[in-house]
């Protein structure tokens, strides 16, 4: 065949798909609740997650059960109360209390001087406090532990200084924390929920279209017209990928403007990541799809998927918190490894060849999970 | 001759329920689903970072620093990579490999000798926020015992005026898993709940089997009832299943009463139920009810329901948001039933919440399915 | 209370407007349904039927007017209601996965019937229907009328003294709808009332009374014959060569002054005008007894005319010398279950060629099989002489098909539609445009241009299908029972398209449960369980069950006798 034919062959092919892209996006765009359902929950869902997903700890509620009348103990309570991530303070006069405002959850730490604390310690004492505190929260007692302990520091250090003891500590610590200068939470959770809105959009265009098309009898429609199988899939696969990156590189404009993350890296290696990460999304969302019979089968595969792919891809939890046996395991989600690219772009600027090596292994989960959707069209036709 | 009829409710449920039989996936979804999201949440979801990769950079190769070397490693905390090439550090940290890097600095031993102040330095990976402070928390904990124990040697102690005795009840080891898990499993049936019924009303509708039941004698309420009670059993079944993996395969402890358990789980259960019925009559048809059931059913059941982010940290306007997602409450009592024991005054204001919001859910559904055939 | 009251249904006034339509579903409606007769209610699509019904049994309420059924007010009465009626809607209303007696048993509970009487009840039924052997077959295993039955079963387990059925033989076999009637008969006779929507104008003609309803307006009411009476003198059948029949019914229904023609065979059937003289006609011709589908036709004033727009705009095909659809020796098996077997013919170009038979008898199965939707166990489909289902998309692109069941996109709109299957099938930049505009024009879709598919009229999603299916200018067309449920007048605009394309050498292959529509074919395949049971031309097939009993045979009865042939034969090998 010659060159020219086979542009015009190609170019045939391209006006078929073609009908069946726009088709596509008509199918998800015309019915206003559908259209409703794709652009706005992703944007609420982006402004309400960006703030709610944090595991830092403030507005912390405490407790204190001061049987001691001295200036010390008054002193520590002031300066608790001034801390800036102690909202609510309860003065407990009955020790009863204690437990029950730790059981009711009114306070998530509690804590007790005796009647001899001041005494004790203007007599150069030692005193003891006891701190207890509720294990139910047991990310955030770690981290309220933390907070106390520098406010005790302090204040041992400002007794002793009083008593004209000089402490020097051998050592110092000299923090410096890269990428993310003051921990601020929303530069992980920023990126990270614009990979997973885009994903839950990719998937949720896709898992149903074939499923849909069964149950409505338009699939046979398309089985018996000139597109072939792998020209169906291309069909459905462009336009949940126009869908998914046109909301990704939105929600990726939003996150910098309105939530002041930087993005130090490159656009156009931002825009081909994400693509290859959706064609994976996009296969496994069309795999879904052709292997179920109904769509309630369909909404089952979308659930299966979407709950490893939120819960052990480093989003939720970090993977070396993990059994190592499991870590490798985490490997076959798409979204592990998007996870390490767009937050390499967006904060550390992640050179080419890093993006690529973290590229390849969803540019295979997409050549699979496309090709399984492709055979299963044909297989189904029995 | 109007008001309800057990004959018919019967019916309706008999029927209802040989259909759940007879259908292979809402077996699945009832009880493979509930392993599967079980061993992803009992294994997969850890807030425990007692193995954080770090790089120890050493500078100095006094005796000191050696010593100090050896206080990192020792640790079960880290995983500690020692290098003495500063970049590779640094490139393995902005790779994501290591969470943090300490560097014992090349005068570190000399201003140590010298009663100077001497310096560690701890570079962490910001772009992971969580991991980056237990970093920097486990390291000064490091350094603290480390240097105790050299002003022991100098017998240059004195003793700190308070002397701080943390104790943290309910779960003294701060083992993640013992929250996460019983958190997990209010996630779980509220996934399975609206699995089971998001799509079942829109079905009925799409297939035309509900016009020949409306126009019999039966009542609406008998069929939201008729519908209801098979799911609520299937619910039941995966609770005990998630509870037994939860109790005999993770050991979560659990002090509170099974009774109230029961109790609780039936309300929440009606509640998580009632809501993808509600889906389910809105929307009609099975496709936008399953956009719906994506939408609202999974991310805000993880996200907003004090499963693992804490609620009370979140800005006021999306603290008022989580009290619309049924699974906080549920989260609330779970946790406290297994870990604490029975605590009326955490049951009782998360229960009535359950069940208005599920009588609201029931109630909007009832309204609804009454009209629909206009 | 019920017995003081004279009918069984009053109408009064009765208006439906559904939001978001301009024009009322049902325009001030009143009539009266009487007691102990089976009244139909006929009229073509989107004229209001299934809304009537639906109305009756007060799960519609009516916008203004009122309704009363045996006095109760639908209105205020609708639990009271229920209780007294018994209903079958469109799709039968039947649990799928099911089996038939826990569908009995669920729909006995909802009547509320009792221990005893609910046995008796369900023994009654079960022998009513003659699904006694099947009362384990899940309801979704069933043949289209034996679902029909069972959905009928199921409507009349508490006895209702008025029963409501709509459309209930859509897409069911002549033999079921024969069994159907004797059993609306024996209904009868116990004295319930029946209401009955269709559009199958030969059962409105069997009923006491109709009801014709046109565009949401009442055009009749009384008895058919009496509807029938408009035509007398104005029908006549004409002897036409078989050769030119298609051009001769072309020709004659676009002569001024004839309102309708069909084919019968080798006859052509029409009604004329009161002022038109039919000694002009140069065919031979014979007064026929009206039927009152000519008088209904006459009504909605006259069918379409005899020329196809679509037609005419497709270039006449060339000759080739490969059969356009050859079967040999097809078979296909679902497990243990023979679909299909040993079916072979071959069709030739421009053929209009009819493949018949009961439900669940096989025809579905060839068909799919054809199109490369189905692989077949053994044997071969070709089709132009490809598989279809590894045939190149330029193989494929030759076909034209149209699915039994409404199978465009339903959310999409009608251009919408038109320009997907147009894109899909290779039709570019002005031609394609040009191709569009005429679908649109031909098929009057202009209206609609906007509307969700879905949400059409049924004649109107089947005109669209059809424009889909033909848009591309196919050599072979596959309609799949393309007019079930679709009004006379569609029906017949259909045909004429259907008999212009054959015109212009364009290979047809369509299944159908209308007899009349059957007459159209050029030859027909009867396929009766998985086997094809007899082939010909619909004289031949009339000519070869003619006896003492039947001098006249229509093409219903030839159905009907070929398939106890075959049974009978079927029997004696058994034993």
């Amino acid at each position: 065949m010659n060159f020219t034919n086979r542009y015009i062959k190609a170019r045939r092919i391209w006006y078929r798909i073609q009908a069946l892209i726009m088709k596509e996006i008509l199918a998800v765009w015309r019915d206003p609740k559908s259209r409703f359902a794709m652009v706005i929950p992703p944007i609420l869902q982006l402004f309400i997650f960006a703030h709610a997903i944090t595991l830092e700890v403030n507005s912390i509620s405490l407790g204190i059960y001061n049987q001691d009348l001295g200036w010390y103990s008054h002193e520590i309570i002031q300066r608790i109360e001034g801390a800036p991530y102690f909202k609510h303070v309860y003065l407990l006069t009955d020790p009863h209390d204690v437990k029950r405002l730790i059981d009711t959850e009114k306070a998530m730490v509690t804590i007790e001087f005796q009647q001899d604390f001041s005494r004790l310690l203007a007599a150069g004492k030692q005193a003891q406090v006891q701190v207890i505190l509720d294990g139910r929260r047991s990310n955030s007692a770690q981290i309220v532990t933390g907070y106390l302990n520098q406010i005790f520091q302090t204040f041992n250090v400002d007794i002793l200084k009083r008593e004209g003891v000089e402490v020097t500590e051998p050592v110092v610590v000299q923090s410096r924390s890269f990428f993310n200068p003051n921990l601020d939470y929303i530069y992980f959770t920023g990126p990270s929920l614009v990979a997973l809105l885009s994903l839950l959009i990719a998937v949720t265009v896709t898992s149903l279209s074939v499923s849909r098309e069964r149950e409505a009898g338009t699939f046979d429609q398309l089985l018996v017209s000139p597109l072939q199988p792998w020209q169906i899939l291309v069909g459905k696969a462009i336009p949940a990928l126009i869908i998914g990156i046109g909301e990704g590189v939105f929600m990726m404009f939003m996150i910098i403007t309105f939530f002041d993350v930087p993005f130090l890296g490159s656009y156009l290696l931002f825009f081909v990541s994400i693509t290859i990460f959706l064609s994976s999304i996009v296969g496994v969302g069309l795999f879904i799809s052709s292997l179920s019979a109904t769509q309630q089968q369909s909404l089952l595969g979308t659930f299966v998927f979407m709950v490893p792919t939120t819960m052990l891809s480093g989003y939720a939890t970090p993977i070396e918190n993990m059994p190592t046996w499991l870590q490798p395991w985490t490997n076959i989600l798409p979204m592990k490894h998007f996870l390490i690219i767009i937050k390499g772009l967006f904060l550390k600027d992640m050179p080419t060849s890093e993006v690529l090596s973290h590229s390849w292994p969803m540019a295979l989960i997409a050549i699979v999970t496309l090709s399984l959707a492709s055979w299963m069209f044909k297989r189904r036709m029995e | 001759m109007s008001g309800f009829s057990t004959q018919r409710f019967f019916a309706y449920l008999k029927k209802e329920s040989i259909q759940i039989i007879r259908d292979p996936s809402t077996t699945l979804i009832a009880f493979v689903l509930p392993l599967i999201l079980m061993f992803i949440f009992g294994y997969g979801v850890s807030l425990d970072a007692d193995h954080l990769p770090i790089g120890l950079l050493i500078e100095d190769t006094s005796p000191s620093a050696r010593s100090l070397e050896a206080a990192f490693t020792g640790t079960p905390y880290f995983e500690v990579t020692t290098s003495y090439n500063r970049t590779k550090l640094e490139d393995d940290l902005s790779a994501g490999l290591l969470r943090g890097v300490v560097v014992i600095p090349q005068d570190f031993s000399q201003n140590l000798l010298r009663g100077t102040q001497a310096s560690l330095q701890v570079l962490v990976d910001g772009s992971e926020p969580n991991p980056a402070n237990f970093v920097l928390n486990y390291a000064q904990g490091v350094l603290k015992n480390w240097t105790d124990q050299l002003l022991i040697e100098k017998k240059n102690i004195f003793t700190l005026p308070i002397d701080v005795q943390a104790r943290v009840w309910f779960n003294p080891e701060l083992k993640s898993r013992e929250v996460l898990v019983p958190g997990s499993l209010a996630i779980i049936l509220s996934l399975i709940g609206i699995l089971l019924t998001a799509l079942v009303i829109a079905r009925e509708w799409e297939r035309g089997t509900m016009e020949a039941i409306m126009s019999t004698p039966i009542r609406i309420s008998e069929i939201l009832l008729g519908k209801l009670i098979p799911y609520f059993f299937l619910g039941l079944g995966s609770m005990v299943l998630c509870l037994s993996v939860a109790i005999f395969l993770y050991d979560v402890p659990f002090r509170g009463s099974f009774l109230i358990l029961f109790m609780t789980t039936s309300i929440y259960l009606i509640a998580a139920l009632s809501q993808g019925l509600l889906i389910s009559t809105l929307a009609r048809s099975q496709f936008v009810a399953s956009q719906v059931a994506i939408i609202v059913g999974f991310l805000p059941a993880i996200m907003l329901s004090g499963f693992i982010f804490e609620i009370s940290s979140m800005p006021w306007p999306i603290q008022a948001i989580t009290y619309l997602f049924v699974p906080r409450y549920f989260v609330d009592i779970l946790k406290t039933t297994f870990l604490t024991g029975t605590v009326w005054e955490i049951i009782i204001p998360n229960l009535m919440a359950l069940i208005v919001i599920g009588a609201i859910f029931l109630g909007l559904s009832l309204r609804r399915i009454a009209k629909v055939l206009d | 209370m019920g017995s003081s009251v004279e009918n069984a249904i009053e109408i009064t006034g009765v208006t439906k407007t559904f939001s978001g339509m301009t024009q009322p579903a049902l325009d001030n409606i009143t009539a009266n349904i009487h007691k102990g007769i089976i009244t139909g209610i006929v009229g073509p699509d989107a004229a209001g039927k299934t809304t009537l019904i639906r109305l009756m049994t007060s799960l519609l309420l009516p916008t203004s007017g009122e309704i009363t059924v045996l006095g109760l007010n639908t209105l205020k009465d609708s639990d009271a209601i229920h209780d007294i009626t018994g209903y079958m809607p469109q799709k039968f209303g039947l649990y799928e996965d099911l089996t038939v007696i826990e569908n009995l048993n669920l729909y006995g509970d909802l009547q509320g019937l009792k221990g005893h009487e609910k046995e008796e009840a369900f023994e009654q039924m079960l022998s009513f229907t003659s699904l006694k052997p099947f009362t384990d077959r899940l309801a979704g295993k069933l043949s289209g009328g034996m679902k029909q039955k069972l959905g009928l079963a199921c409507a009349l387990l508490s006895r209702p003294k008025i029963l409501l059925l709509d459309e209930p033989t859509v897409g069911v076999d002549p033999i079921s709808r024969r069994e159907l009637w004797k059993m609306m008969k024996v209904l009868l006779g116990q004295g319930m009332s029946i209401v009955w929507s269709t559009s199958y104008l030969d059962e409105a003609s069997q009923c006491h009374e109709v009801l014709l309803l046109n565009e949401g307006k009442l055009l009749f009411n009384g008895p058919p014959s009496e509807l029938t009476k408009i035509v007398d003198g104005r029908v006549f059948l004409l002897d036409v060569p078989e050769k030119g029949r298609r051009t001769a019914l072309s020709n004659l229904l676009n002569t001024k002054g004839i309102t309708d023609g069909v084919l019968q065979g080798n006859k052509i059937r029409i009604v004329c005008k009161p002022d038109f003289s039919i000694q002009s006609q140069e065919y031979p011709w014979t007064p026929a007894v009206p039927r009152f589908e000519d008088a209904f036709v006459d009504t909605l004033g006259g069918g379409p005319g005899g020329t196809s727009l679509l037609a005419n705009s497709i270039p006449k095909k060339g000759k080739t010398h490969i059969a356009p659809i050859q079967t040999e020796h097809l078979t296909k098996m679902f497990g243990d279950f023979t679909a299909a077997s040993d079916i072979s013919f071959t069709i030739r170009r421009g053929e209009i060629f009819g493949l018949l038979g009961p439900n669940g008898a096989g025809k579905s199965t060839t068909f799919k099989m054809l199109c490369g939707l189905l692989q077949p166990t053994k044997g071969k489909a070709l089709v132009s002489g490809h598989d279809l289902k590894t045939a190149t998309s330029q193989a494929r692109s030759q076909i034209g098909y149209m699915a039994q069941k409404f199978s465009l996109y339903s959310d999409l709109g009608v251009k919408e539609n038109l320009d997907f299957f147009s894109g899909v099938y290779g039709l570019r930049g002005n031609f394609r445009k040009k191709r569009i505009d005429l679908m649109i024009e031909i098929f009057a879709l202009e209206s609609y241009l906007s509307s969700n598919s879905g949400l059409l009229p049924l004649g109107y999603k089947q005109r669209l299908a059809l424009a889909c299916a033909v848009m591309h200018d196919p050599d072979v067309l596959f309609l799949d029972e393309p007019t079930s449920g679709v009004d006379p007048i569609t029906r017949r605009e259909f045909w004429t398209h259907i008999n212009g394309m054959a015109e212009k050498g364009i290979t047809i292959m369509v299944t159908t449960h209308f007899m009349e529509e059957a007459e159209y074919c050029d030859r027909i395949a009867l396929i009766y369980q998985s086997k094809n049971i007899a082939t010909g031309t619909p004289d031949d097939l009339k000519e070869s069950v003619k006896s003492k009993d039947l001098p006249n045979p229509t093409l219903e009865d030839a159905f009907i006798t070929l398939i106890e042939r075959s049974d009978m034969h079927n029997n004696e090998a058994h034993v």
